[in-house]
């Protein structure tokens, strides 16, 4: 049975990124797609963790591939790879995770703001971490994790 | 009648008739003489008018009627164009459009329009239509009030076709006893009889008079029926309260000729002697072939109205449609089955035709924004007492619809500034040596990615020093950074907020009222403008729009595997060079084309496709240019010229090197197009 205690409760998109497990809020996902079923159009001249552009229903929507962002080591995109499109407040973007298939609901005080131990993940991109059963989530600051790029040699001109 | 159903069409064309109407009568007003325009005012207010009665909008009509007859006297000589007339006429119009307008919010379309009426009524007579404001105006009145009833063309062309159908149509008469109590309920009673008989065309008074009993005790229905007149008449006869009814087949008495009409509709032939005589045939039938060219004129520029949004879903889910359409063109070709790849490929190029007219659908001239101008600019040289010529060049310089709903209001602005601050009054031209009459210029035109729309005009300018002396005083800039400025940048000073805020600039013989607004209006749309000005000579209002969603024409390039979209408008032309051709000068590769030297640049390496293992013999080329400047664009090779749809990178990515946005291809692939401009120095 549900226990009313904690009344204020985050329902998040819980997705994998090697073997940590991440976490977003479901407010700013718009959809989840396969990846495999995506073309991606790469645009020259942008950091490497954006890996290009997909149609997305008609919207040219960009991809940032989350490991890439992080810095964790590639790995080949196979048929669990997905797309979490996010719906920030200026932008759509796509974020490339190995797998996404959870919802889960955080309890605002399981949620620990200063992270002590958040591996090669700069600790920006973290809003804090929260630990669920056995479960540990990393909440992400998508506002650091996805600050619009910016092209130098653009701006000279 | 129920004519909700066509009510949309209605106010289309109508608009459409009144535009064409204004549109002529500027004309007029420069070649008073040619009667040819006159005739197609003529023709416009005719279909104009015959809408309007049929719609049941009786104020149009009449207003209509009258401005026709006016046109009418003009056409066969009678009495000459004078600016007053036609300030008239103009009046009329503009009635006729507010009461359209009035239609459109759901209003009935009323409107007093008794006095334009009176002064149409005189311009006819011959008479100064300054007068006939003053004079009671019996005479309208008796002109409807008589025994016989006034027949518009619609009506006559109505009836007459019934006629040559086998139907008969009647005059019916009805006289109600002077005791009758409800005399709307005895007309509904006739109606309804009347109704069942066949179909009534039209009622003096009219219906809606009929239906708030306002009328003495008569009134005439005109009916097109099977039924004999005895059988009808005795029909409506069982009414009680009933004096009469008498009936008798239509007559027609043309507009034109309705005051001498009166002895002939005396001798009234039975209605099919009406259909056979020949003399009485004629007119119908040139009408007939009148109504007839006017539909066709219409099938032109028959429209409807869809919402924005529903287009922008539509593309959506087409673009949706596509990207299958590209998954099972790769199925049939792997499949190998012949009725499968007959299939897909028809498909592929109904498809295709399909997205061509959705994308089209959205582009709308700029001629709907500028085609209000001229008219605008008219009337605000009269007020101003200025003499002054606007020229619009490029009104069919396409536009995505979101934008042309947003610029109307700016234009509007910048003309009048133009027209109230820039053009000095005749005395002032003349004297400073230049011609009476000013010209204001109301350009459009694309280029590259963005719609260019400039006004320009021969006047004063802008001063600088008055400026100047304005924006320190209103604290915009300081006296020392004032000193540095360019003229240009003076210029754009009368753009800033502070400016206008003055309530009254008409001292500063530049510009400056409101225009930050224009300035701010422009710059929410992505837009930007500038001002270029010589004081004496006039200033050029630049504003620059993007084609947010828009087609361009490009042409598609290929790069390894990966497809770029260079436009067309950057584009001079292609070529295929040798790598003997190729030249060096000071550490850049250079080609001579047509004796002229322009750098080489290769996209491979710009955009890091990796470059290709062997040098070939033969290279294809892209010549671009900005502005006067040209260069060549290295690619492997070139995929065709398309239309494309124009979409933005979005917000995450901005401003990125050389990309100016990305396009969805008919596969359903993203393709980036390149943007020239950054490529060239």
């Amino acid at each position: 049975m549900t226990t009313e205690v904690e009344n204020k409760v985050m329902k998040t998109i819980v997705f994998q990124l090697l073997d940590k497990e991440y976490a977003i809020e479901v407010d700013v996902v718009q959809s989840i797609e396969k990846l495999l079923l995506m073309t991606i159009t790469r645009i020259p001249g942008v950091p490497s963790y954006v890996k290009g552009v997909i149609n997305l229903r008609g919207m040219v929507t960009p991809i940032v591939d989350l490991r890439n962002r992080f810095d964790l080591p590639e790995m080949e995109y196979n048929d669990n790879t997905r797309i979490i499109i996010v719906n920030l407040e200026n932008f759509d973007v796509g974020l490339i995770v190995d797998d996404a298939n959870d919802v889960i609901d955080i309890p605002a005080n399981a949620l620990e703001s200063q992270p002590e131990v958040v591996g090669s993940v700069e600790s920006e991109f973290v809003a804090g971490v929260a630990k669920i059963e056995k479960r540990l989530l990393v909440m992400l600051n998508l506002d650091n994790v996805l600050r619009p790029i910016r092209n130098v040699n653009a701006d000279e001109n | 009648m129920d004519t909700n159903q066509y009510l949309e069409m209605f106010l289309e064309e109508s608009k459409e008739h009144l535009q064409a109407c204004n549109e002529q009568l500027l004309e007029l007003e420069k070649n008073p003489d040619d009667l040819a325009i006159v005739n197609e005012i003529f023709r416009a207010a005719h279909t104009l008018k015959g809408m309007s009665a049929t719609m049941g909008y009786e104020d149009i009509a009449n207003l209509t009627h009258k401005m026709e007859n006016v046109l009418d006297a003009i056409r066969n000589a009678k009495i000459r164009v004078t600016s007053e007339i036609l300030d008239v006429v103009f009046e009329s119009s503009d009635a006729l459009e507010e009461m359209v307008i009035d239609i459109e919010q759901g209003g009935s379309g009323k409107k007093d329009v008794e006095k334009l009426v009176t002064m149409l009524n005189q311009i006819e007579a011959g008479k100064s239509p300054l007068e006939a404001v003053h004079e009671k105006m019996e005479e309208v009145q008796t002109a409807d009030d008589s025994e016989g009833l006034v027949y518009d063309d619609f009506e006559q062309t109505v009836v007459s076709q019934s006629i040559e159908q086998g139907f008969h149509a009647f005059e019916l008469k009805v006289i109600l006893r002077d005791d009758c109590l409800l005399k709307a309920a005895r007309v509904f009673m006739v109606f309804e009889i009347l109704e069942k008989a066949g179909e009534i065309i039209k009622t003096y008074p009219t219906v809606e008079r009929l239906e708030n009993e306002e009328f003495d005790n008569q009134f005439t229905v005109v009916i097109v029926t099977k039924e004999d007149a005895d059988e009808l008449q005795a029909k409506v006869q069982k009414v009680s309260e009933l004096e009469k009814a008498e009936i008798r087949p239509v007559q027609f008495q043309s507009a034109a000729i309705e005051t001498a009409a009166t002895t002939e509709a005396a001798i009234t032939p039975p209605v099919s002697e009406t259909a056979k005589q020949p003399a009485k045939k004629e007119p119908a039938k040139t009408e007939n072939g009148a109504a007839k060219r006017s539909t066709n004129a219409h099938s032109a520029n028959k429209t409807i109205r869809v919402n924005i949004d529903r287009l922008d879903v539509l593309m959506n889910l087409f673009e949706e449609l596509v990207i299958d359409r590209g998954r099972l063109q790769s199925i049939a070709a792997e499949l190998q089955n012949a009725e499968l790849n007959e299939t897909t490929e028809r498909m592929t190029r109904i498809s295709g035709d399909l997205q061509n007219i959705i994308l089209n659908m959205r582009m709308v001239p700029v001629e709907t924004v500028f085609n209000r101008f001229p008219k605008m600019v008219r009337q605000l040289a009269r007020d101003l007492d200025k003499k002054i010529n606007l020229e619009i060049i490029g009104a069919e310089t396409e536009l995505d619809r979101t934008v042309i709903d947003e610029i109307g209001d700016p234009l509007v602005h910048l003309i009048r500034n133009a027209l109230d601050h820039g053009v000095e009054s005749p005395a002032e031209r003349i004297a400073a040596g230049k011609p009476e009459e000013g010209t204001v210029t109301l350009r459009a035109y694309h280029s590259g990615n963005h719609v260019f729309i400039e006004l320009e005009d021969d006047g004063a300018g802008v001063n600088r020093a008055r400026v100047l002396k304005k924006a320190i005083e209103r604290d915009i800039v300081t006296e020392e950074i004032a000193e540095t400025l360019t003229d240009k940048q003076v210029a754009e000073l009368i753009l800033s907020s502070g400016f206008s805020t003055a309530e009254k600039l008409t001292d500063v013989s530049g510009r400056g009222v409101g225009l930050d607004v224009v300035k701010s209006t422009i710059e929410s749309l992505g837009g930007h403008i500038s001002i270029e000005s010589k004081e004496g000579q006039g200033s050029l209002f630049q504003v620059q729009l993007p084609l947010t969603l828009s087609i361009i024409s490009v042409m598609l390039v290929q790069m390894q595997k990966e497809i770029f979209a260079v436009p067309l408008s950057s584009i001079i032309e292609t070529a295929i060079i040798q790598n003997a051709d190729i030249l060096n000068a000071h550490n850049q590769r250079v080609i001579d084309f047509r004796g002229k030297i322009v750098p080489l640049v290769d996209l491979r390496e710009i955009f890091d496709t990796g470059l290709p293992e062997e040098p070939e013999e033969l290279k294809s080329v892209v010549i671009v240019r900005k502005g006067e400047n040209l260069a060549a664009l290295v690619v492997d090779s070139f995929i065709g010229q398309q239309e494309i749809v124009l979409k933005s990178l979005g917000n995450y990515l901005q401003s990125v090197f050389a990309l100016s946005g990305a396009t969805i291809l008919g596969n359903g692939q993203v393709a980036l197009i390149v943007d020239c401009n950054a490529l060239i120095k």
